[in-house]
């Protein structure tokens, strides 16, 4: 049982399967959209907890601050500002990784062991195997890794594994002072979305909804949109994501053409040697050619 | 050692062809890994108050060690305080962010002086500071205190004085600052709620 505080779904680069027997609860964040008043106490307490301080950055001339995820920001708010029937509506949606079920950046990952899916949902990052190559970021359907200039390694939310694994709600969940951010197992939390989209249905918004995507296998951050039609509205997020082609024509066509390539030189080479055997030089031709090298 | 051209070549070959095998999945590496451990396990747990506003979001503050003779605490973490009614563990940006006020290199840690027509802020001690405030007061209130209006009622007011106390005051504290200051006749009393 070492190594093993929360049990492991899948493992990036790794073929050997992981334990599988033990049935553990798929734990999931609901942001609710609707009750966010973008005070960026979320990111506040993530970079707190998490023990990463960005840079100060400069005002954009708008909320957005910092303006986009970095290896240091794991979270940010993104402020969309929207016309809807004739008015403006202010639309703030917390960014960060989507822990999806089935997740692009560890599809794409070609080192072993630098990205885990735990067996509750969690998708995490190990820097200490990670080679920073970027792959994650190709495969990411939400466009969320990034990479550090300081130790080029790839870096992004964590869903609090560390906390999780405890017992714990992730820092953001835990600190938002509105509830809109909430965390429980992902059933739970579907429940509670139904409520959320109930009410805000019954308020007029009659295209409320939960944002879960199916492309991904769902995922273990939802959203309760009140424009679930339209994800586009929120800055951006994708209608229906799903992992970019290039993954799978890497890993599904690529990557095995080349090791059928590698094996097929090995096999020559080792025919070559039993058919013609080395190359033999007979001694008089050796001495020949140090003659007319000495010359 | 002595090592042939031919030999350099042979062991080159093998640590080439063994690395590849192993990189092509020959040598399965076995599906572990482990989170973060959590990093206040064993972490000392103090009840406090958020010092900002006069919401008085409970916080919990936690230190290394665990209070023993030889062990210095040092604060690494500050989260809300689930138990207390106020914000059952929420906080707000400000207050998440508790943490790099207690360390900020800007913090007034002592009490400091600036003399009338000065330009220097001076270090002094809590002792010096108290005897300070007091001789202040003492020379205003002897100075300025109403005893009776023009009427003849004994008021005893100390218009030219004021006090600013804690926002974070809990009500023994709050009971204590207005029990002092109106026995003192001090009119103006505030906390100092969202400055």
């Amino acid at each position: 049982m070492a190594l093993q505080s929360l049990d492991i779904a899948r493992r990036s680069a790794t073929t050997t399967p992981p334990p599988a027997v033990r049935e553990t609860t798929e734990v999931a964040k609901l942001i609710d959209v609707s009750t966010c008043i973008g005070c960026k106490a979320c990111q506040a307490a993530c970079m707190e907890w998490n023990d990463i301080r960005d840079e100060v950055g400069t005002n954009s001339g708008v909320y957005d601050n910092p303006a986009d995820l970095t290896a240091k920001s794991w979270t940010v708010m993104r402020y969309a500002e929207v016309e809807e029937k004739g008015r403006l509506e202010w639309l703030i949606r917390k960014d960060g990784c989507m822990h999806c079920a089935d997740p692009g950046c560890l599809k794409a990952c070609p080192a072993p062991g630098a990205i885990i899916q735990y067996a509750n949902g969690i998708v995490d990052f190990h820097q200490e195997n990670c080679i920073g190559c970027g792959y994650c970021i190709t495969g990411c359907p939400f466009n969320i890794p990034r990479i550090s200039k300081e130790d080029s390694k790839a870096y992004k939310c964590s869903l609090c594994s560390d906390r999780v694994a405890v017992g714990q709600a992730p820092a953001c969940a835990k600190v938002c002072p509105t509830g809109a951010i909430q965390f429980g197992s992902k059933e739970q939390m579907k429940d509670y979305a139904d409520k959320r989209i109930g009410d805000l249905k019954s308020r007029g918004y009659d295209k409320a909804g939960l944002y879960d995507p199916q492309g991904v296998g769902g995922t273990h951050v939802m959203y309760v949109l009140h424009h679930a039609d339209r994800p586009e509205l929120y800055k951006g997020l994708p209608n229906d994501p799903g992992i970019s082609p290039l993954v799978s024509l890497w890993k599904g066509f690529a990557k095995p053409l080349a090791n059928v390539a590698l094996a097929a030189v090995a096999l020559g080479s080792l025919f070559h040697y039993v058919t013609k055997g080395p190359n033999e030089v007979s001694k008089e031709l050796e001495d020949e050619l140090e003659k007319e090298d000495a010359q | 050692m002595q090592v042939t051209r031919r030999q350099f070549f042979k062991v080159c070959g093998a640590g080439l062809s063994g690395s590849s095998i192993a990189l092509m999945g020959f040598s399965p590496a076995p599906a572990l890994a482990e989170v973060r451990s959590f990093k206040l396990a064993r972490a000392t747990e103090t009840r406090n108050m958020c010092p900002y506003c006069s919401v008085s979001c409970g916080v919990l503050i936690y230190t290394t060690g665990d209070k023993s003779k030889n062990a210095k605490a040092d604060i690494i973490h500050i989260e809300g305080d689930p138990d207390n009614p106020v914000n059952r563990g929420t906080l707000c940006p400000k207050g998440a962010g508790l943490l790099d006020m207690v360390k900020s290199p800007n913090r007034l840690k002592w009490p400091e002086v600036r003399e009338p027509g000065s330009s220097e802020w001076k270090r002094i001690s809590w002792d010096d500071a108290i005897s300070r405030i007091a001789t202040h007061m003492k020379k205003d209130r002897d100075a300025n205190l109403v005893e009776k209006n023009a009427e003849g009622v004994t008021v005893n007011r100390w218009n030219t004085t004021g006090f600013l106390a804690s926002s974070a005051a809990g009500n023994e504290a709050g009971y204590l600052t207005v029990k002092i200051l109106r026995g003192l006749g001090a009119v103006a009393l505030d906390t100092q709620a969202r400055i």
